[in-house]
């Protein structure tokens, strides 16, 4: 037990250098440009009055680095600082579209995740059957659709006869139920996107396990496929799946920005895509530093669960 | 009902076009590429097809486009009748006729994003994998630095920073993929920098650039192909992603992504014209992935 504990540990310090790398990079792009942010933002006419304010308003005569301990400081805190378009604290912006857009992506991981694994065993247990073959080639087809083109198909064929609205209007009032329902769509859409790839993958894990001795063994000792898979093969074959389920729901935080915007679901992304329309740089930034926490915590989580199933892994010499 | 009838019609359309590919291609193909054709699998027959097809619209747009790019012709948002066959858009302009030359401007753009991406990637990639030492190191860790951040979120922030238009777009997009391909122009590199020839080459003598062109490159040529292939697939989804959230290929440019987005309220009244761009995006990125993974199958030397 205390290596896992070592290990959990170790790869969390890891991941906090990784955060804070990011951070310096999300932060650093603003110091790309040749002239400076507030020329850039206000254009070639403004004049001088009105950059100095920007300017001070910005703390852009500050260096570099002390700007950088401001926002990292700050942001750690929960205040991100002032929105540019809106003037208001990026922190209300961001705290209840936050819980929308994690819902989502929850809602979506909800359904997908089962699913993906059901038709992936299903796939390696009838391989070469026609069952495997159309698989193989939706998944292939669903990898290359563009979101907006699964969400306006479903627009179509789901939200054009009624059943479910095309909009989503998410109140605090909003019952769960009533969230579920509306969320549907849009949910259904990340489903179909991260699916094909999870399910492939899956499929690609057992298969590679199914020419090992110890599945002949059990086949010899006269099991039937399913449990062969099931008590054999899919045990061992959870580090590979962990990964790639990890990998697509880390997908699923940038799918959620085009999706977001077709259903016009209130949450990060849609505000992401506003802001960077308004080149609200302060507000890109904020959430642009979560969704790639995010993405982190969850490849975190991923090692530490992959390492965990894998005995081997454990006991390095 | 509709969609099982439209399912079939689209089955039916796959296998026709396919199968003659496959009996044109070995027909018409020199005699030392026939058994390569032969063996072709019906997807990447398709595949072929349908991307021959998307160069021929591209290069032939302004013959084959019935009316002008830009021009406004009438009544907006007019159903598919003569002469306008596809309707019109939220303008009045001519959908088929922008259908057409989205062929040039979206496909045209992210092909020359993704050479960029390529060149700039897998040069500096394999120079990485031959000099080795601190300057390997440097650009290793900055490239692992932004690859931790998700390409979109990369691209958005980039975006906002240098403001958006064609030539940003290009460059941000270039950028993000470089860092994709640096990644596996390295790997590749370094394990043929290890080799004998490579050595001798050395020793005799060869520059950097000799080396990188004529020792390294043929022999990483087979994976950066089929990544090639596979690149482009993403930059298209990406370009026509930030189209469509209004960030990317500006009106009255006619691009695919922001068609859908311009048109977008017919999907309410059940019209799919807005599914046609979508649908265009959505086949080529099919046809590309088929035949990439034929090319893969193919290298990899699997027999299922």
């Amino acid at each position: 037990m205390r290596d896992i504990w070592g290990m959990i540990g170790r790869r969390l310090l890891l991941g906090l250098l990784t955060l804070f790398v990011i951070s310096v990079v999300i932060f650093g792009a603003t110091e790309l440009l040749p002239g400076d942010l507030a020329r850039e933002l206000l254009g070639q006419s403004a004049t001088e009055e009105t950059l100095a304010a920007l300017r001070d308003q910005l703390g852009l005569n500050d260096p570099a680095p002390l700007r950088y301990w401001h926002w990292l400081t700050g942001a750690i805190q929960g205040d991100f600082g002032v929105s540019m378009a809106t003037k208001k604290p990026i922190a209300d912006l961001v705290g209840a579209r936050l819980g929308n857009t994690l819902f989502l992506a929850l809602y979506a991981a909800a359904l997908s995740v089962p699913l993906s694994l059901a038709l992936g065993v299903m796939a390696a247990l009838w391989r070469n059957s026609v069952f495997d073959r159309a698989s193989n080639a939706l998944a292939l087809t669903s990898i290359s659709f563009p979101e907006f083109f699964v969400a306006y198909i479903l627009v179509l064929w789901l939200a054009q006869s009624g059943l479910f609205p095309s909009m989503v209007r998410i109140t605090p009032a909003t019952t769960f139920g009533d969230r579920l329902y509306m969320a549907f769509l849009p949910a259904l859409t990340l489903t179909l996107v991260v699916t094909a790839h999870m399910m492939r993958m899956t499929r690609a894990a057992i298969i590679n396990l199914l020419a090992s001795p110890y599945i002949e063994m059990a086949r010899l000792k006269g099991m039937s496929p399913l449990r062969v898979v099931l008590r054999h093969a899919v045990p061992n074959a959870l580090a590979p799946i962990i990964n790639v389920v990890a990998l697509n729901l880390a997908y699923l935080i940038t799918g959620v920005v085009v999706v977001e915007v077709v259903f016009v679901y209130p949450g990060l992304g849609q505000l992401m895509v506003d802001a960077v329309t308004n080149r609200d740089i302060a507000v890109v930034q904020a959430i642009a530093l979560i969704f790639a926490a995010a993405y982190v915590l969850l490849n975190l989580i991923a090692d530490v669960l992959s390492t965990v199933t894998n005995p081997r892994l454990m006991h390095r010499r | 009902m509709t969609v099982l009838i439209a399912l079939l019609v689209g089955l039916a359309l796959f296998f026709a076009t396919g199968l003659a590919a496959r009996v044109a291609l070995q027909a018409g193909a020199p005699a030392p590429l026939k058994p390569l054709f032969r063996d072709m699998p019906l997807t990447a027959a398709f595949g072929l097809a349908v991307i021959l097809f998307y160069i021929l619209v591209a290069i032939l747009a302004p013959v084959l486009a019935p009316f002008s790019e830009h021009e406004v012709l009438g009544g907006q948002y007019l159903p598919w009748e003569a002469p306008h066959y596809l309707g019109t858009d939220k303008l009045g302009r001519d959908m088929l006729t922008r259908l057409i030359y989205g062929a040039r401007n979206t496909v045209g753009i992210a092909f020359a994003t993704t050479v960029l991406a390529f060149v700039v990637g897998s040069i500096l990639g394999i120079w990485a994998a031959v000099t080795g030492g601190w300057i390997d190191q440097a650009l290793s860790r900055f490239v692992d630095a932004l690859m931790a951040i998700p390409a979109l979120i990369l691209s958005l922030l980039l975006l906002t920073i240098f403001g958006t238009s064609v030539l940003t777009l290009i460059l941000v997009i270039a950028a993000v993929d470089a860092t994709r391909v640096y990644r596996l122009a390295r790997s590749v590199a370094q394990g043929i920098v290890v080799m004998d020839y490579i050595e001798a080459a050395r020793l005799r003598g060869e520059g950097m650039w000799r080396l990188i062109r004529r020792e390294i490159l043929p022999n990483a040529m087979a994976p950066l192909v089929a990544e090639f292939g596979l690149r482009f697939c993403f930059v298209f989804l990406a370009i026509s992603a930030l189209s469509f959230l209004g960030l990317g290929i500006k009106p009255p440019t006619a691009d695919w992504g922001s068609m859908v987005r311009e048109n977008a309220t017919l999907i309410t009244f059940g019209d799919i014209t807005p599914l046609l761009p979508a649908g265009a995006i959505a086949l080529l990125t099919v046809a590309v992935n088929f035949v990439v993974d034929w090319q893969l199958h193919r290298a990899s030397g699997l027999k299922e």
